[in-house]
């Protein structure tokens, strides 16, 4: 049996302990390997037979030896009830295609759920370290040290020119990604952020919305992160990408700086608008919701609003997504129950920190 | 600047986009940019926020294009008698099947199809076709130790820019230590 923390919490245990470094911009790091075990097929096509052995011997291998990095609990994808390998999407300790290959999958989560291996994915095993705010090296050190862990129970498919081998040809080499979640309203509003996109995209790193669709990016919530694999070491991918985030994290500062500089009321004006929206509103879009959050965020950031904690835009935006919203009601709702249910879900919210 | 494709509202994305090996520069609206760029949620699309050309968009490119090239060419040299497909001869994937979902069937796949692979790996990441970064200690233990090695050179060269003499030359000696070890398991095998 599962414990229940894993289902119950939206928010994972990890991200509530409070502000991390660089937090009023950055969110959340994370490091992804992609591994894959010797001669064993690749997940994407093996047989069914392949599959179920490949998940048992890796989970229980791994399981086994799991007091070396915290104590690791299984939870196979299709022993779970539909909402929670929803939930365990929304607070991405598990990727849609896991579930989607759910008769052969299964992820292993350490307590406060920084740690996750998801097994039989794209590739045999992804291993996962989240850490709130700036942390790209603690976030690599500690997914290194796991892979050393698992690399000292299980034989990797490595080749000593290419590298980690993986299912897809984009990942092979470090098989690592690594990413940042930024909160970028002030470059937003100012139009700097499309002036900026293109020299991030020439270092050859990736920036795109988290919610939302195509080019629209809700609630001002952006993923920077690697996209080369081949040919530079972890260590320079990993202060690359440090380097990039710092500087859009200093332009977020002084974007900022000068909107209260040059307009502050307006902004004051606009923070608080969207806090009464949201404390007051009877129904709400996805898309509203996203924006009123950013806004009423950035105020606590910026210290315009006090007694709220920042990480309520986190949580808020995974509470109000249609998955969830449907989830914790127990059926599938209309567009406009949908609305009405995200907006008693924020002005509950808001009132407890109160 | 005006988008290309409705030519109404200003363009705010531009980027690069290679078809068959010729670049072209796209300068879209928001609007038009998300009607082209439909990505879904998952992981596996790398969608930049600037509903930007993907990786994946490149690969399954890059793909394509070798594939309508060399279809086009075996049809019309013999129609129907053509040569076995490339294919792994450890898994059995075709390269056709590879090339239709970007993923390849098991770490043989590699071998199998390299002479096709590399020119992608230098498109995309960046002209880099072999790996420097970790290596698995276990059944890879020279690179392993070589790679340490490269690390600690590397360590010691930042030291020896800071300044910090005492910690560069304590490292110089682990270096020394590590050279000796190496150099004596190279003329082991
Ligand atoms: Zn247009
Ligand atoms: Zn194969």
């Amino acid at each position: 049996m599962a414990s229940e923390h894993f289902f119950s919490e939206a928010i994972s245990p990890w991200m509530q302990e409070g502000p991390g470094p660089e937090g009023d911009i950055a969110l959340s790091t994370r490091v992804r390997l992609a591994r894959n075990i010797e001669q064993y097929p690749f997940p994407v096509f093996a047989s069914e037979e392949a599959s179920a052995t490949l998940l048992r011997y890796a989970s229980s291998t791994l399981l086994n030896q799991s007091e070396e990095v915290g104590s690791l609990e299984a939870l196979n994808m299709n022993e779970l009830r539909p909402n929670e390998r929803q939930v365990l999407v929304e607070k991405h300790l598990v990727s849609p295609y896991l579930i989607k290959n759910m008769e052969h999958s299964a992820v292993l989560l350490n307590n406060d759920e920084s740690i996750s291996i998801m097994v039989n994915e794209e590739d045999h095993l992804r291993l996962q370290c989240l850490s709130n705010g700036m942390q790209l090296e603690e976030c690599y050190n500690e997914a290194d040290r796991l892979d050393d862990w698992a690399e000292a129970n299980l034989t990797y498919a490595f080749d000593e020119r290419l590298g980690y081998l993986t299912s897809c040809p984009t990942n092979v080499g470090t098989g690592m990604r690594a990413s940042v979640m930024v909160h970028l309203p002030a470059l937003v509003w100012t139009n700097q952020l499309s002036r900026i996109l293109p020299a991030i995209h020439q270092l050859g790193l990736v920036v795109r919305g988290i919610y939302g669709e195509g080019s629209e990016a809700l609630g001002n919530l952006f993923q920077i992160s690697n996209q080369m694999t081949l040919g530079k070491s972890e260590k320079d991918i990993i202060e690359d990408l440090r380097g990039v985030v710092m500087q859009v994290i200093q332009r977020e500062r002084h974007a900022r700086e000068s909107l209260l500089g040059s307009s502050r009321v307006k902004l004051e004006d606009r923070v608080f608008r969207s806090y009464g929206i949201l404390a007051y509103s009877r129904m709400m879009t996805t898309k509203e919701a996203a924006n009123r959050l950013s806004d009423v965020r950035l105020g606590i950031d910026l210290d315009l609003i006090k007694g709220i904690s920042g990480n309520i835009l986190n949580e808020l935006m995974l509470l109000t997504q249609p998955g969830f919203l449907e989830q914790y009601a127990g059926e599938s709702l209309t567009q406009e129950e949908a609305d009405i249910r995200r907006a008693n879900v924020i002005r509950e919210r808001i009132k407890l920190e109160l | 600047m005006i988008c290309q494709n409705c030519g109404q509202r200003p363009a705010s994305l531009h980027y690069t986009k290679i078809v068959n090996g010729a670049k072209t520069e796209l300068h879209l609206c928001e609007e038009c940019a998300k009607e082209q760029g439909e990505s879904s949620e998952t992981e596996h699309s790398f969608m930049s926020a600037a509903g930007g050309y993907t990786i994946q968009d490149l690969l399954s490119d890059l793909l394509n294009m070798d594939q309508s090239n060399t279809a086009g060419n075996a049809e019309k040299k013999q129609p129907k008698k053509a040569a076995r497909p490339l294919t792994c001869d450890n898994c059995g994937l075709t390269y056709k099947q590879f090339t239709k979902t970007g993923r390849l069937g098991c770490a043989h796949c590699y071998h199998a199809f390299e002479s096709k692979l590399t020119p992608v790996f230098r498109r995309v990441h960046s002209g880099n076709t072999n790996h420097t970064g970790k290596v698995p200690k276990h059944r890879h233990e020279k690179l392993h130790a070589q790679r340490e090695l490269d690390e600690k050179k590397r360590q010691i060269n930042i030291l020896v820019q800071n300044e910090e003499f005492e910690k560069a030359a304590e490292l110089r000696d682990e270096i020394r230590t590590l050279e000796k070890q190496f150099q004596g398991r190279e003329e082991d095998s």
